[in-house]
């Protein structure tokens, strides 16, 4: 048997061998994730229902206010199933930012007293969101069948390409703000506000159309590339605008890299702050 | 054959903030540089051009150990000596300073026990989420299912969240789960404390049981001296952030006994502000014997407890706490218990308690320990703030050893009639 050899020196930044033990850790991350679901179904009283709830009654309040009555246009699809597009998204990203955001001050009393790669925590956080997402996608289904939509193939080939972007997305910005709450608590706080703030600035519930010349601006939000093609791949609004959507991934994988180096940063203090 | 661990010149420095806890508020960086910027702009360079340094505080200052194979060591000290700090580096929890560790073999850390049991699953989903946290693969879980359940017993209990259990049912299932962890090497720190006396033997048994059969490595952090006495052969003695002492266990230990008796007044370490809004300047002993903390069986326990605040702090309770050396509580006393005194409130500046506290403790050794309260909510708690020594030497007469766990005074008369 060849026995395991640990050195432990004062840290590096980042290491290729971190990789390494991420995986390691895969059985870890299996329970944490699983740990999450569990608990957040058996908490809720409609359980798994919450997650398709929570998207299908904003759907439903903002097709009457701002679909009804407030007239926005919706690229010229049913404003109920133009919004939801967005909302599936936009649950997604927001829920995945906020986790990640606060998956290591929620998990103090795992980081002080077990070691294990940190990264598991935002990253657990991530896949419980994305379970989330896909009940929630089910609404979307309905909806489309009811409103006689029929997405192409490159449309549905599309949907993991922009859940990859989210995907990096959220956990870019999460993990920079993870990273940020550990050493000043009171970002817990503002995030809320923040994020409503984000959904105001992302063609949620309007088309990017509505800024007119500002439109460009928008482009800025990663989010806007994602929600733009989900709609153009799902509902055929517009062709799928290349263009934007690599803007969007550049974005993020910035984004991204510059979370994990963020986080692997103050990763080393972590027990010592908390 | 190469040591298992080889702890060469650890060291762990923390900077030490003033009149701040571990973190702060964005608020307060953001509110600080619009109220004074220029104030803001000059402190950053003054400690950018290396003006003023932040103080630093040696945790653990050139740490040299070397552990063999199946060597079970135990680590004694007061509290700052630093034996959690090392404990916390060798689980990789945080890095060192300056130095280097190799380990060879696989760890398993004990810091505590019911890491990450969440108290909406029920006990059988909380075994296999426990083991998966403190290192355990699905496979091994599910093999040792069983005897993790056996040992606990709590078999009844495996399909009830564990939110429904009693406190001694919690604690019987997390230790269980623990002990049936197979590291090569086992840090434990202080987690025999918990639990009632007759679970706390089997856990000892247990690890007994463990060391001798599969030869494993174990480092062992308590402030219980029967425990470190029954399990260790070999003890380190950490004072300061230095190892002061290495040696058997025995002379250790009685070494140990001598040096912490010699305080008379006890300095909570490290302890500044820390956002409680108050710090607890000394502990000290009144009337004691010259010299040391301790008193004649016959006196009264007599503390003077200084606190320096520095915001308002309503509704605060204190207790003090005596426990055996083998962690038995012996009795605790509250402000609380005069109903007067309950929920003091204290206005920032210095104040000090006194507390006389009659007792019943026979000659030996004992933990005083330290509770605050906040609002009915725990914000101090240390159980081993000093060792208080409690002399067979009384005012009026010396008494002989009493086996018992407690002393009684009596007085004898005899009345006789003769025929």
């Amino acid at each position: 048997m060849s026995t395991q050899v640990t050195v432990i020196r004062p840290k590096k930044i980042f290491h290729l061998s971190d990789l390494k033990e991420l995986w390691i850790y895969k059985e870890l991350l299996y329970f944490l994730t699983w740990r999450d679901l569990k608990v957040r179904y058996k908490q809720t009283f409609i359980g798994a229902a919450w997650a398709v709830f929570q998207p299908f009654m904003s759907m439903v309040v903002f097709s009457v206010f701002f679909g009804g009555l407030a007239k926005i246009p919706s690229d010229n699809v049913p404003y109920p199933i133009f919004v939801y597009t967005g909302l599936l998204f936009w649950q997604f990203f927001s829920a995945a930012l906020s986790g990640t955001a606060n998956s290591l001050v929620g998990n103090q009393a795992l980081i002080t007293k077990v070691y294990f790669p940190r990264l598991i925590l935002p990253i657990s956080s991530v896949i419980t969101q994305l379970v989330d997402f896909f009940i929630a996608a089910i609404i979307m289904v309905g909806l489309m069948i009811y409103y006689g939509f029929m997405p192409s193939f490159t449309g549905l080939l599309m949907i993991p390409l922009l859940l990859v972007i989210t995907f990096m997305a959220s956990v870019g910005g999460g993990l920079f703000l993870a990273a940020i709450n550990v050493k000043y608590r009171d970002v817990r706080y503002v995030l809320p506000y923040f994020v409503q703030i984000l959904l105001f600035v992302t063609p949620v519930i309007y088309p990017a159309s509505i800024a007119g010349k500002y439109s460009k601006l928008l482009a800025i939000n990663p989010m806007t590339g994602v929600i733009q093609n989900a709609r153009a791949a799902l509902l055929g609004t517009a062709p799928i605008n290349w263009f934007l959507l690599a803007i969007s991934f550049m974005g993020c994988v910035i984004l991204l890299v510059a979370g994990v180096y963020m986080f692997k940063k103050v990763e080393r203090y972590f027990a010592d702050i908390v | 054959m190469k040591p298992v661990i080889e702890i060469k010149s650890i060291s762990k420095s923390y900077k030490i903030s003033h009149e701040r806890g571990g973190y702060i508020a964005l608020r307060d960086v953001i509110m600080n540089v619009i109220k004074s910027p220029f104030s803001f702009v000059k402190e950053k360079a003054r400690t950018v051009a290396g003006f003023e340094k932040k103080e630093e505080f040696w945790a653990l200052d050139n740490i040299n150990i070397e552990i063999n194979r199946g060597d079970v060591i135990g680590i004694i000290g007061h509290n700052g000596a630093g034996k959690s700090t090392l404990l916390k580096i060798l689980s990789q929890i945080t890095p060192p300073t300056k130095g280097e560790v190799i380990i060879r073999g696989k760890v398993g850390s004990l810091l505590e026990v019911g890491t990450g049991f969440n108290p909406e699953l029920t006990g059988r989903e909380n075994i296999f989420l426990n083991g998966a946290i403190i290192g355990m693969t699905k496979r091994e879980i599910s093999r040792k299912f069983d005897q993790i359940v056996d040992f606990a017993g709590i078999s009844k209990f495996l399909d009830t969240p564990v939110k429904y259990y009693s406190s001694g049912m919690y604690v019987r299932l997390a230790f269980s789960v623990a002990a049936h962890m197979e590291p090569d090497i086992l840090l434990v720190d202080e987690v025999l404390a918990v639990g009632d006396a007759e679970f706390q033997r089997k856990c000892l048994n247990k690890m007994e049981e463990v060391t001798h059969k599969d030869g494993r490595t174990i480092i062992f952090v308590s402030h219980s001296m029967s425990a470190i006495e029954r399990l260790c052969k070999k003890t380190v003695l950490l004072e300061k952030g230095r190892v002061a002492m290495t040696g058997d266990t025995r002379d250790i230990i009685s070494h140990y006994l001598n040096v912490s008796r010699t305080a008379h007044k006890v300095i909570p370490e490290s302890d500044a502000f820390a956002g409680k809004g108050y710090k607890i300047t000394s502990i000290e002993l009144v009337d004691g014997m010259i010299g040391t903390f301790g008193i004649a069986y016959d006196q009264p326990i007599h503390l003077k407890l200084s606190i320096e605040v520095n915001e308002r702090l309503e509704n605060m309770n204190f207790a003090i706490s005596c426990n055996s050396l083998n962690d038995q509580l012996l009795f605790i006393v509250r402000n609380s218990d005069q109903k007067e005194h309950a929920g003091e409130t204290l206005e920032p500046g210095r104040h000090e308690f006194d507390v006389k506290i009659e007792h019943m403790l026979r000659p030996g050794n004992y933990h005083i320990g330290l509770g605050i309260t906040r609002d009915k909510e725990i914000s101090y708690y240390e159980p081993y703030q000093a060792v208080l020594e409690v002399s067979p030497h009384g005012k009026q007469m010396t008494i002989q050893e009493n086996r018992g766990p407690m002393n009684a005074i009596s007085e004898w008369n005899l009345d006789h009639e003769y025929r």
